[in-house]
């Protein structure tokens, strides 16, 4: 690892350039650059999932750590290359005192010539991703409404900032329950006139997870409150009989259909990096993201 | 009525295959157990099987569910490439079913019937039934008679029955002819899937992708440019237990008449109308009917065993003597061919295949080599270390693709060129690693998606241009032996010299 103190963008990608040819192998075959912007708090959960998701995408790591008003006004960087991590390049830097406010200027020098930029907000995200300096430059927004400490708030800024290209965890960890749900629906076209999603107490997920069935399906689905963890039952309610999947104890799920025993149904809850590399398997908008996000404000929570 | 869940631009719900189940024939056969096993738990894991899948074992063994589970289990736990959950274990264990049976007695065959249709009560599997014949293929005639006998190959309304085997599809075009007879006698074609496994790989796929998604490589993609491609398949282990498998069969039929040639199609192909199944597979036949043989085989081809010898630094023995073999065995573990083809394309660009067993290293590998510009405004002595350009895609291992040029030598007072490459590298995988070859296949065949399956004319094409080759070798003694550890034997390097070209080390 190398250690930057009081340096700049230039001198943080020469040194990222530097370390790569000292290695011997100067050509990279990164495909994007990674932008997070977080606080010390999350800093290093966030830079340990993107190091993992970058064997799947490598990529250029930055993260950004703005420090108002402690210390000097100056930029402080540390930077790992290869080895061992994987075969990313990652950089953390914290950007102290005056110098918090123009990370985007930072990051210029820093950007991939070229290739696909994602900026990722693990924590607290501006309200207009787009239009942040820093998320002007990414085609692909990603944050986390989840770790909002008031998440209906923070849904509907989300909602009410969205542009074409932003997306949420709380999305993506709806995959593997919308992939379940939908091929219940293969199995059998029955048709569907209510449904119910439960799920602990403000659970964005659950949220998200409603509007898309209301969208979808086009029938009323209610939201019931439980104890959790996370989303614990989804029904679907029609004259041919009901289809469901419960998950009581956030681990094993089990699913019912009409006229089958029940049966289990593996629903594993999945970490940040297998979340990240979801989101960055493709970096076009997510459409259904959208649209769902903007059902959200129309039924009544 | 199309499911209202799913919607074509949502790409991140997997594409699940439907309700259906897989009937395992050769439940103890180290294919299944390494290969197929393994496979289907990982597509469990990732997702992609849906909830009521079921795994029906057929054989002489007296197990029941239980036991047949247990070997499932320890099939997987031991091969699988994804994270073992007891979640998603419980849930493919719900679906485990054994039928003790055999082969040949149609009891055997109402019971598995019995057994399918109760997982299409219990589980929902709904009519749909995949039959994996993982056995040797002397057995597809009597297990498919007795699938179409019993009932079993006979989809009703809205439900379909496929059938799966492996290669070896034959050993000529009459065997080929035949099996393929027996296989249409009870299954429609496009619910026939032969698998080669090659085609699942994702950077056999990828040889499509960079040829036609891009526009950098097609202009220079035919024989103006191309002075030669060479498809090699190599191995550095020897016939290890197969030799009731191999001896016989050897490296042609096992290994060329598959895999490289069906690699030299992708290679050669004309673009597709589209990625269906169909437009690929007619571009695929295009290229296989405009293969033109040798004049003379002997020269243009070669053949060789391995002999005693020495490894990468270990003693190993040659193939006359391996466990199995009998002394006087003819077959060759070594192949090499040059074929041509007969189109405005490629005419005049021979395409050398090659593979063998204890060869250098293991590497799967595609290069298109270039021909040398044709004027070099430099000294002769400035391009003495300049090669040909290629571009070659690394199948296995290390897959990727490295193009190779002149580059400046960096610190020569005068203008020096030597090579250089360029190198792409799959990121391997940690999170989410990219899938085997069979995961791809299974899916594809529960999907009922076949682009990446031969076709039985495909199969046909591939011996008619082997058999000549086959039929002279079988004339003409017994195959040179060559050291273990190189690239081959002498005549293999004879006949590229023959052309004024040299194999590449790769």
């Amino acid at each position: 690892m190398i250690r930057l103190e009081n340096t700049s963008g230039g001198a943080i990608a020469h040194a990222i350039n530097q370390e790569r040819h000292r290695m011997g192998s100067p050509a990279t075959g990164m495909v994007m650059t990674l932008l997070i912007l977080t606080d010390e708090e999350f800093a290093s959960d966030a830079t340990e999932a993107a190091v993992l998701s970058a064997r799947q995408h490598p990529m250029r790591i930055l993260t950004l750590i703005p420090r108002p008003g402690r210390g000097p006004d100056q930029i402080d960087a540390q930077i790992m290359v290869g080895g061992d991590d994987g075969p990313g390049e990652v950089a953390i830097v914290r950007l102290r005192g005056n110098r918090s406010a123009h990370a985007n200027s930072l990051v210029i020098p820093l950007l991939l010539p070229d290739t696909p930029v994602i900026a990722w907000w693990p924590a607290d995200a501006p309200p207009v991703l787009a239009d942040d300096p820093i998320g002007r430059h990414a085609q692909r927004r990603i944050t986390d409404m989840a770790t909002s400490p008031d998440v209906l708030a923070a849904l509907a800024e989300r909602r009410a900032g969205y542009v074409p290209g932003d997306t949420d965890l709380a999305w993506a960890r709806l995959t593997s329950w919308r992939s379940a749900l939908a091929s219940l629906l293969d199995y059998d076209e029955l048709p569907v006139t209510s449904g119910s999603v439960t799920s602990e107490p403000d659970n964005v997920s659950a949220i998200l997870l409603r509007a898309w069935l209301e969208l979808c399906l086009s029938v009323p689905v209610a939201l019931n409150s439980g104890t959790g963890p996370g989303i614990t039952e989804v029904a679907l309610f029609g004259p041919r009989g009901d289809v469901g999947i419960s998950r009581p104890d956030g681990a094993v799920a089990m699913l019912s259909r009409p006229g089958l025993p029940d049966s289990p149904i593996a629903l594993p809850r999945r970490g940040l990096p297998e979340l990240l590399s979801e989101e960055l398997r493709r970096l076009d908008p997510d459409e259904v993201y959208g649209e769902s996000l903007r059902e959200t404000g129309k039924v009544s929570g | 009525m199309a499911n209202p869940l799913r919607d074509p631009r949502d790409r991140r719900l997997p594409k699940v295959a439907g309700p259906c189940g897989i009937v395992l024939f050769g439940v103890t056969g180290d294919l299944a157990r390494k290969k197929i096993m393994p496979a289907i738990y990982d597509l469990a894991n990732r997702g992609f099987l849906p909830p009521g899948f079921a795994l029906v074992g057929f054989a002489r063994r007296q197990w029941d569910n239980e036991d047949f589970a247990a070997e499932v289990h320890d099939a997987v736990r031991e091969h699988a490439r994804t994270p073992f959950h007891e979640d998603v274990w419980r849930q493919l264990s719900e679906g485990i079913r054994f039928v003790e049976g055999d082969l040949n007695d149609p009891v055997s065959y109402a019971q598995l019937r019995d057994v399918v249709e109760e997982l299409d009560r219990l589980r929902g599997t709904m009519g749909n039934h995949v039959f994996y014949l993982s056995i040797p293929p002397g057995l597809f005639p009597v297990v498919v008679t007795h699938l179409k006998e019993s009932g079993l190959s006979e989809p009703a309304a809205g439900e379909w029955r496929r059938v799966v085997v492996e290669k070896p599809f034959g050993h000529d075009l009459t065997s080929a002819r035949d099996l393929d007879h027996v296989l249409e006698s009870a299954f429609r074609p496009d619910e026939i899937f032969r698998i080669d496994h090659y085609l699942g790989k994702e950077t056999v796929q990828n040889i499509l992708a960079v040829r036609f998604a891009n526009t950098m490589f097609e202009p220079i993609w035919n024989g103006n440019f191309v002075d030669n491609v060479q498809i090699t398949q190599a191995e550095d282990i020897g016939i290890g237990g197969r030799a009731g498998y191999y001896d016989g069969i050897g490296a042609a039929r096992d290994v060329i008449q598959n895999h490289l040639l069906q690699l030299m199609a992708l290679t050669a192909m004309e673009e597709p109308l589209s990625f269906d199944a169909q437009q690929v597979r007619v571009e695929k036949e295009k290229v296989l009917s405009a293969v033109r043989l040798p004049g003379d085989i002997d020269l243009h081809t070669a053949r060789g065993q391995y002999a005693a010898g020495w490894q990468g630094g270990v003693p190993v023995v040659g193939f006359l003597e391996e466990d199995g073999i009998p002394a006087t065995s003819t077959t060759e573990t070594f192949a090499a061919i040059r074929l041509t083809l007969d189109n405005r394309r490629w005419a005049g660009v021979p395409f050398y295949l090659r593979t063998g067993k204890r060869l250098g290293r293991r590497v799967t590998e595609v290069a298109v080599v270039f021909k040398r510009a044709p004027h070099l405004p430099f000294s002769d002595y400035a391009v003495q270390e300049l090669s040909d350009n290629a571009l070659v895609f690394r199948i296995q291992p290390d897959e990727g693709i490295t193009v190779r040029f002149g580059s400046k030598v960096p610190g020569t007072p005068t203008l020096e060129v030597r090579d250089v490459s360029m190198d792409f590298q799959y990121g391997d995988s940690f999170v989410d690693t990219s899938p085997e070859a069979y995961e791809k296949l299974i899916l594809d065949v529960l999907l009922g998606e076949p682009p990446l399956f031969p076709r039985s004319t495909e199969v046909e094409l591939s011996w008619r241009i082997l058999d000549p080759i086959l039929d002279r070798w079988a004339e003409s003694g017994r195959p040179e032996q060559y050291a273990s550890g190189g690239w081959g034997p002498a005549s293999a390097y004879d006949m590229i010299a023959r052309d004024g070209r040299e194999w590449r080390r790769p």
